[in-house]
């Protein structure tokens, strides 16, 4: 049950093989186990998932399920959650209880899947390591003394050591796609405004974007089913007719134009990485697709443009954190503004403070127009270089990071060098495209390497079909971390 | 040596939707606190705005009425204003900033010295802070976010005024196009639904601009008025004693009759203005602009026209118009009324009837007396039931107070007129018999004895006669 997928796990659910609440238990069970080793969640509720379990076999009984019914998914504890914790990772949310339900988990809800728990992530999404949580950090379930990648570290590492069936995460700047590729599960980032972003705790509005984690592309597809979809309450929600992300899964790949960016090939690419995904790229040759050089020349400016218009946008975001009327409160102050002061500078940690800082300043007056102003005409031109790219590729492929998990602690001390493992997701995030990536082999220390594919605007049922194609033909995604299997 | 006083409004006129401006919570004003706040006004995490459609309507409306179409961006943009302030719960206002929904128009304002446009620089949508209540408690502050997110449109206007009577006619006829003739805005300035902020410098005739202060949230005409008659002074005396004016922010005291700095330019915030990207720029297309058009309320110009029309005198008209609810009520008392009967019920609207709503502090759309009634009223007489003294000073009264009918109180008061000439000439007999005096009088040439012979026909009659018929008999009576 541990390894199965989630349509295994539909079938056995349905066929009265196993029932909701047992399938819960066993995963409580596992996170009962590995949490106090991998620290992948921040809030397990057993009784609280159980009721819902408990539901679900009801609605089981009744025949009136859908695919997700009675599955437990773990959510990132950056969707508001109604009667859960909700931290964001953050000290300043620490007592914050979910009022309410985010979009994602009312679909998640409303299709009658379990909530296991929510899992732990860099503090406000920002960290490619899942070091900065206030919870402290999350562990590779490959090897406990590496990252799991972040920030949705606690939700990659939850799948990949078979905690969770499946999870949520948000993808800002690869917060998705970097710790699948880290901790060897696959991850999708859809489309900005596929998903609603209502409920989901802001990090920089217009990249923000959550998305499914899990063991194969097929299951991506069946999360996404759920997850996607117009919602009014958040403006930038795109209004358009509901698909079935897997009515393309089966087809075959003979023809697809694979575009290769000489870009993300170069210089900072470890070896280990880029001989697992040039073997990657022999397999989608095999599979009858074609290579296709090109480019996205300012693919380079990248990483400077996403760090003045994220932090820009987070300053504003993380205002309302301010200790009035919910959150952390600093216990003493003299006046007001101290309040403020106290209240911030114990609530955030260190990074969240330093994005905030470089927000401030970009924005202020006399920066605005050579920071953020720059940045997003570079933002214009990345997105450009895309589209030119897709008049001649159908995918673009590449690795999702230079690199396969650092140790815990190796990057902490150098933000940049710790910016730099997004070099090669920050750009469809830029852009708004959709990106996933899928394991494609192990590299240093035997630590898994993720294979980075971008699709073109709502593309999804086209990338998660190379996916799955590419995932039939391989086993990557059905290895699974050793020393914690059951 | 004489100075000149330079003048810009900003005025916040507060929308009239129901709903706020990016979430669906109640606008109402006067609810307990914190009980119209909803998820998004208190900013709980992950919450996001929603444009009001309605507000962006209201302020199309506005743009047609200050120049038209053309003022109407096609495009704008949403931007972030940020500061921090406690009844500021996102820590940031959303505003427009670079690309406001309006741009240009003009407000033509009547002085003493004649008629005058005062330019528009723009009119942008934005949300209401809440409001901090410092009072009510010890050492702490009262939140209350009720008000917050709700509607504003910002009118800013140029710096076109040149002393307090003319900021204060361009504030009133602002007013009154917004809650008058657009209704987009309760203009409830106690309320404040509509609120200046006045823009103050001094100059030599011709010379360059001074430099400015700005007098925040004046929420009265006289406020607006004593405010920079009062800056103005304190900046000439500053200057001709040698000093500089300093640029800043300044409050009005209306006990003290005195305005008071805030702060100055130096502490002035770097609100760090940029598009909020949670909201898509502002898409107006010429269609909705069409239909935004096709409901706008009839212009209250259309509607003095009409009531001259009805065979209203135009300067009659104009009283008419002083409202839309009064125009709206002259209207449908006039429709369907026979035209030589309109100036009688013009009279009765401005006269008795504006009286009694006067007295009981009533708008004219809660008046106690229909234009139904008035009509009816009207008829009578007309028909020479009664007599028009009769229906303003019993019926019109008796109506006010919910006595019933029209027909009903002619007959229990007994009011009919008697018409019928014997009767009339037997009193008019007597009345002759017994006034010798005033008989002789009226023969000597003294035309008041007439009038006083007339009267005591009434008086023997309770007012009942008809009074062109005592007139008549009485004449033939005293030429005879």
């Amino acid at each position: 049950m541990l390894n199965a997928s989630l349509k295994e796990l539909a079938a056995a659910l349905a066929q009265k093989k196993i029932s909701s609440v047992e399938l819960t238990r066993l995963f409580l069970g596992r996170v009962a186990k590995l949490n106090g080793s991998l620290n992948a969640f921040i809030t397990v509720d057993a009784e609280k998932s159980l009721s819902q379990a408990r539901a679900a076999d009801e609605r089981i009984a009744q025949g009136a399920t859908q695919p997700l019914t009675g599955i437990p998914v773990a959510h990132k504890d950056i969707f508001v959650t109604r009667g859960w914790l909700t931290t964001c990772g953050s000290k300043i949310l620490s007592n914050f209880v979910g009022p309410y339900d985010a979009h994602v988990i009312e679909r998640f809800n409303d299709a009658g899947a379990v909530i296991l728990g929510k899992t732990n992530m860099d503090e406000f999404a920002m960290g490619s390591s899942t070091e900065t949580s206030f919870y402290g950090p999350v562990k590779n379930p490959w090897n406990p003394a590496y990252v799991p990648g972040g920030s949705s570290g606690g939700s990659a590492a939850a799948v990949a050591a078979r905690m969770a069936p499946a999870a949520t995460g948000t993808d800002t700047g690869g917060s998705i796609r970097q710790p699948a590729a880290l901790s060897g599960v696959s991850g999708l980032k859809p489309t900005y405004g596929l998903v609603s972003r209502y409920g989901m705790i802001a990090f920089a509005s217009s990249l923000d974007q959550g998305g499914p984690l899990a063991k194969s592309a097929e299951d991506l597809a069946l999360l996404l089913n759920a997850m996607a979809g117009f919602d009014a309450r958040d403006s930038t929600s795109v209004e358009r007719v509901a698909e079935d992300y897997r009515r393309e899964l089966d087809k075959p790949l003979a023809g697809l134009r694979i575009g290769v960016p000489k870009e993300h090939f170069g210089e900072g690419l470890a070896g280990d990485v880029g001989r697992a995904v040039e073997a990657a790229l022999e397999e989608f040759e095999k599979l009858g697709a074609k290579r296709v050089p090109i480019g996205l020349p300012n693919s380079g400016l990248s990483v400077p443009a996403y760090y003045v218009i994220a932090p820009a946008e987070a300053s504003s975001n993380l205002s309302r954190f301010d200790g009035v009327r919910y959150g952390h409160r600093a216990k003493e102050y003299r006046d007001l503004a101290d309040m403020y002061r106290r209240t911030r500078a114990e609530g955030f940690g260190a990074e969240v403070r330093r994005r905030i800082l470089i927000g401030t300043y970009v924005l202020s007056h006399g920066y605005y127009d050579a920071y953020y102003l720059k940045a997003q005409k570079i933002r214009r031109l990345i997105a450009n270089d895309f589209v030119e790219a897709f008049k001649r590729c159908d995918v673009v492929v590449g690795p999702t990071s230079p690199t396969v998990a650092f140790k815990i602690g190796a990057k902490a001390a150098d933000p940049v060098q710790m910016y730099l493992n997004d070099i090669y997701t920050i750009p469809a995030n830029l852009a708004g495209l959709p990106g996933l990536s899928v394991p494609c082999g192990f590299g240093r220390d035997s630590l898994p390497v993720g294979l980075h594919i971008v699709g073109n605007y709502f593309s999804e049922a086209k990338m998660l079909n190379v996916a799955h194609q590419y995932q039939k033909a391989t086993d990557w995604h059905k290895r699974e971390p050793a020393g914690i299997q059951p | 040596m004489n100075w000149e006083i330079v003048i810009g409004l900003e005025t916040h006129a507060q929308l009239s939707t129901a709903s706020k401006m990016f979430s669906g919570a109640s606008t109402a004003f006067g609810a307990p606190p914190n009980t119209q706040a909803s998820a998004v006004d208190i900013a709980l995490p992950g919450v996001l705005p929603v444009a009001n459609k309605g507000a962006v309507e209201r302020a199309i409306r506005f743009g047609l009425a200050v120049g038209g179409e053309k003022l109407i961006n096609r495009r704008s943009v949403f931007a972030r204003k940020n500061y921090f302030y406690p009844d500021l719960p996102k820590g940031y206002q959303i505003s427009q900033y670079e690309l406001p929904i309006v741009k240009g128009g003009e407000i033509r304002i009547l002085t003493k010295s004649g008629e005058k446009a005062i330019r528009l620089t723009r009119a942008h949508l934005e949300e209401d802070a809440g409001k901090s209540l410092h009072e009510a408690f010890q050492d702490m502050s009262g939140i209350d976010l009720n008000r917050a997110g709700v509607p504003l449109l910002e009118i800013v206007s140029e710096p076109d005024m040149r002393s307090a009577e003319e900021a204060v006619a361009y504030a009133r006829a602002l007013h009154f196009l917004v809650v008058e003739e657009i209704e987009i805005c309760d203009g409830n300035m106690q309320e404040g639904s509509f609120r200046c902020d006045a823009n103050v410098s001094v100059r030599r005739p011709g010379g360059p601009l001074g430099t400015r202060a700005e007098i925040k949230n004046l929420n009265s005409f006289r406020f607006l008025e004593r405010a920079i008659e009062f800056d103005a002074k304190r900046q000439i005396e500053i200057l001709e004693g040698g000093g500089k004016i300093m640029q800043e922010t300044r409050l009005y005291d209306p006990d003290r009759d005195e305005t008071r700095s805030l702060r100055t330019k130096e502490e002035a915030h770097d609100y760090r203005y940029f598009p909020d990207p949670d909201l898509p720029p502002l898409v107006v297309k010429g269609e909705w602009i069409r239909q935004v058009k096709d409901t706008m309320p009839e212009s209250l110009r259309e509607r003095h026209k009409k009531i001259v029309f009805y065979g209203v005198a135009a300067q009659k008209a104009d009283l008419h118009i002083a409202s839309r609810n009064s125009s709206t009520f002259a209207l449908s008392t006039f429709a369907g009324a026979p035209k030589e009967e309109v100036p009688t019920l013009s009279n009765w609207i401005l006269g008795p009837l504006s009286a009694k709503l006067n007295e009981e502090n009533l708008d004219i759309r809660d008046s106690k007396v229909s234009p139904d009634q008035l009509r009816e009223l009207s008829k009578r007489v007309a028909d020479g039931t009664i007599s028009a003294t009769a229906a303003t000073s019993v019926v019109l009264p008796a109506l006010w107070e919910k006595e019933g009918p029209v027909d009903e109180i002619i007959e229990r008061r007994g009011l009919k007129q008697i018409s019928d000439a014997g009767a009339i000439e037997k009193i008019v007999d007597r009345v002759l018999a017994s006034n010798a005096k005033r008989v002789e009088d009226y023969r000597a040439g003294k035309e008041k004895a007439f009038n006083s012979l007339v009267g005591q026909v009434m008086k023997e009659t309770k007012g009942k006669a008809n009074p062109a018929q005592v007139n008549e008999i009485l004449k033939r009576k005293l030429a005879g």
